[in-house]
Parts: structure tokens; C-alpha cells; sequence
């Protein structure tokens, strides 16, 4: 599956991860870190992917002064 | 998983609630934070008109959806602070929600309307482009809602925002900045218009999943001023706490808003206040009656910057 990630913007090309929680672990992404996008939704930890899936792991975490 | 209210699938979790929720509920539940948030602090009223503070970010963008979601009559004001390719793209995605929802968007160029952008105050000023970018905000937020005789300005700081920001005045006993770190800061009659923090019960992660399970298209990219900050290393901290007990944010800001501030009151000496001479804001007397925004202005007549 394609893996969008952002800091710095790239994709990540994974195959043979069954669930969000398990490609998040190996991406070594914090779950609350990040909003998991697949089309014009989300996915749970416990959501099944393949890898013909397009994902988008968006950042959450923001960090202006003001 | 399932929705905790409906039983369909659900499309995010919230630890912090140990629920989670399919999108209609999760939609539902933002507006009853931001509801409860509102009455909780005695924010605003019903026919109060609120400007609300647009960055193009996530949580402006959410504000600025469930306040006139609640029925709120709301206007924007966008301030373009002239940071390169920053500017260009939140101001792009500020104007087309508005466009988009039939809302007025005000809009301040700094460049244009202050004669200075955030880096240029910064040299002249000798400042951090932040502190520019800070007193900037605040004197023209409170101009535009001032003199549009608006209720209250509403900003974006969220859950996270502000127990983080809390952790650091803490840590560093600034007492003054801990009693004044309020959900609502009410106006006062030497004219700063009341201030309201209405997500304060949203964490960021229900911020940027309102906005994109609501179709609305917002700035991820950050403020490139914004790398570094020690804002981020608060954030951090607290993570793990919540990580080892979901809900430490919720407890420890929730907990200072209501019984720990008053004990803080004080703390912060009573400061009179004058019209500043030059723009007639509100600022302090021992200022020599000119505003910290007035101050940051480049001045042809004491040219006494020259930067390398
Ligand atoms: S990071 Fe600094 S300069 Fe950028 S928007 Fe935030 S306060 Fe302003
Ligand atoms: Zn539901
Ligand atoms: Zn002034």
C-alpha cells in the first residue's frame, strides 16, 4: 500500500500489514499523533488495510506559539 | 470498533472518553464539547455576534464550523502576516471555507495595514518573529472587534494547547501568566473586547478529524516560525502522561479552570490602563502611553536600525 506521511512529505511503500495498529507500529507512529485518512474517511486501530489501499498518516500535533 | 451511540462502524477513537464514534456522532459530539465548553465558562450568549480568529489552521477552521453550526452569528478575521508561501496557502484555504460557507472573512495584510510583515518587525524590533506575530494578532483582533461592535473574540486554542501552555507557566512559576490563562478573559471598560476559548474541551487529533470528516480543507503544513518551539516539548511531556492515564489533559486543565486559578488571583498586579497615542488601543499607563504594536512600527524618525 501507498503510505502518505508529512515532515518531511514522502510516501512510504508497505505491503502485508493487515490493520491501522500494525502499520502504525511499524512505521513507529504514535496512534494519537496522527489522523488516519483513507478516501474521505478514517480508519480505527483495529481497521483491516490492504495493499492496494492509498492512506494518509496527517499529523495532529501542532505547535505555534500563539 | 462500534460507535458508542449508534453501534455502526466506528472512525475514530477517543481514549480520553474511552469511546469512539462513526461520523455523524463524532460530528455531534464536537458541537456538544464546544456547547458544554461555552456554558460551562459562561462564554457567550445566544444573540452574541463573535469574531472568530482564522488561521487557515485545523482548529480555527473547526471553531468557526460548530460556532455556526450552534446557531452563532460569526464573522472571521484572517490576519496575513507575510510569511512566504505560509501566508499565501493559509490564507487561500481561510477565504474558500468562507467562500464556501457564505460567511465573512475579514482580512488584515500586515504588510499593507501595518506597514511591516513578521520578520521585518522582528529585525526592527529586535523581537522573535513570534512575539511580533503575538502582539500583532492581539492588537488586531481587538481593533476589528472593537470597532465592529462585536461580543467577543473567539481563538482556537485547544485541549492540548492549553494544558501545554499551562505546563510551561507552571514549570516556570510565571504566576502573573497563570492567573490571566483563562477559558474567558471578560472585556474590561478601557476597551480590550471580551476573549473566549470556546474548544477548550477538543483535543488537536478532534480538531483535524472534525475538519476532515466534514469536508473542509485546511493548512497541515506549519507556521515555518513554529519549529523548535518549546510549546512542543509541553506537548510531548503531557503526551505521555496521557498515554499512562487518558484524560491527565482533561483533568489537569479542567482541574485549574475551575478551583485552581482563583488561587492565583492577584498574582497579577492591577494595571491601569491608557489610550495608547498613537492608535488609542488600550495599554498600559507605564508605557509611556504608546502600545507594544505601536512600538514594533519601523520609525523613519529615530532611524536608528540599521540591519546588516
Ligand atoms: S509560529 Fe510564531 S510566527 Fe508563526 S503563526 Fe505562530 S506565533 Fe505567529
Ligand atoms: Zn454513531
Ligand atoms: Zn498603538
Amino acid at each position: 500500500m501507498k503510505v502518505k506521511m508529512r515532515n518531511p512529505d514522502r510516501i512510504e511503500e508497505l505491503d502485508d500489514v493487515r490493520t491501522v495498529g500494525a502499520l502504525l507500529a511499524r512505521l513507529g507512529v504514535h496512534p494519537d499523533s496522527v489522523i488516519v485518512i483513507r478516501g474521505d474517511s478514517l480508519l480505527t486501530k483495529d481497521q483491516r488495510v490492504s495493499d492496494d489501499d492509498e492512506i494518509e498518516l496527517r499529523p495532529v500535533v501542532s505547535g505555534g506559539a500563539s | 470498533m462500534k460507535c458508542r451511540k449508534c453501534r455502526e462502524a466506528a472512525v475514530i477513537e477517543i481514549r480520553r472518553h474511552n469511546a469512539a464514534f462513526c461520523r455523524d456522532c463524532f460530528l455531534e459530539h464536537c458541537n456538544r464539547q464546544v456547547a458544554k465548553a461555552i456554558k460551562e465558562h459562561d462564554m457567550c450568549l445566544e444573540r452574541e455576534h463573535i469574531l472568530v480568529a482564522i488561521s487557515g489552521g485545523k482548529d480555527s477552521l473547526a471553531l468557526w464550523a460548530i460556532l455556526t453550526d450552534l446557531g452563532y452569528a460569526t464573522s472571521g478575521l484572517y490576519i496575513d502576516l507575510g510569511i512566504g508561501e505560509y501566508s499565501e496557502r493559509s490564507h487561500k484555504f481561510a477565504v474558500d471555507f468562507a467562500n464556501t460557507r457564505n460567511l465573512e472573512l475579514k482580512i488584515v495584510d500586515l504588510t499593507e495595514d501595518a506597514g511591516f510583515d513578521v520578520s521585518g518587525g522582528a529585525r526592527s524590533s529586535h523581537r522573535p518573529p513570534c512575539s511580533v506575530c503575538g502582539i500583532s494578532k492581539r492588537h488586531w483582533f481587538n481593533k476589528v472587534a472593537s470597532e465592529g461592535g462585536f461580543d467577543a473574540i473567539a481563538t482556537g486554542h485547544n485541549l492540548d494547547d492549553e494544558s501545554a501552555t499551562l505546563l510551561g507557566n507552571l514549570l516556570h512559576w510565571q504566576v502573573e501568566y497563570v492567573a490571566r490563562q483563562g477559558a474567558v478573559l471578560p472585556a474590561t471598560n478601557d476597551g480590550f473586547v471580551r476573549k473566549i476559548k470556546p474548544l477548550i474541551r477538543l483535543g488537536e487529533r478532534e480538531t483535524a478529524a472534525y475538519c476532515v470528516l466534514s469536508g473542509i480543507d485546511y493548512i497541515v503544513d506549519e507556521c515555518p516560525m513554529a519549529a523548535g518551539n518549546t510549546g512542543l516539548a509541553y506537548k510531548a511531556a503531557l503526551s505521555v502522561l496521557e498515554d499512562f492515564s487518558p484524560g491527565t489533559r482533561q483533568m489537569f486543565l479542567g482541574g485549574f479552570l475551575s478551583h485552581g486559578r482563583e488561587r492565583f488571583f492577584g498574582a497579577d498586579e492591577e494595571v491601569r490602563l491608557v489610550s495608547c497615542r498613537v492608535c488609542a488601543s488600550p495599554t498600559p499607563a507605564a508605557d509611556d502611553a504608546e502600545c507594544a504594536y505601536c512600538r514594533l512600527k519601523p520609525k523613519s524618525r529615530h532611524s536608528g536600525f540599521s540591519d546588516g
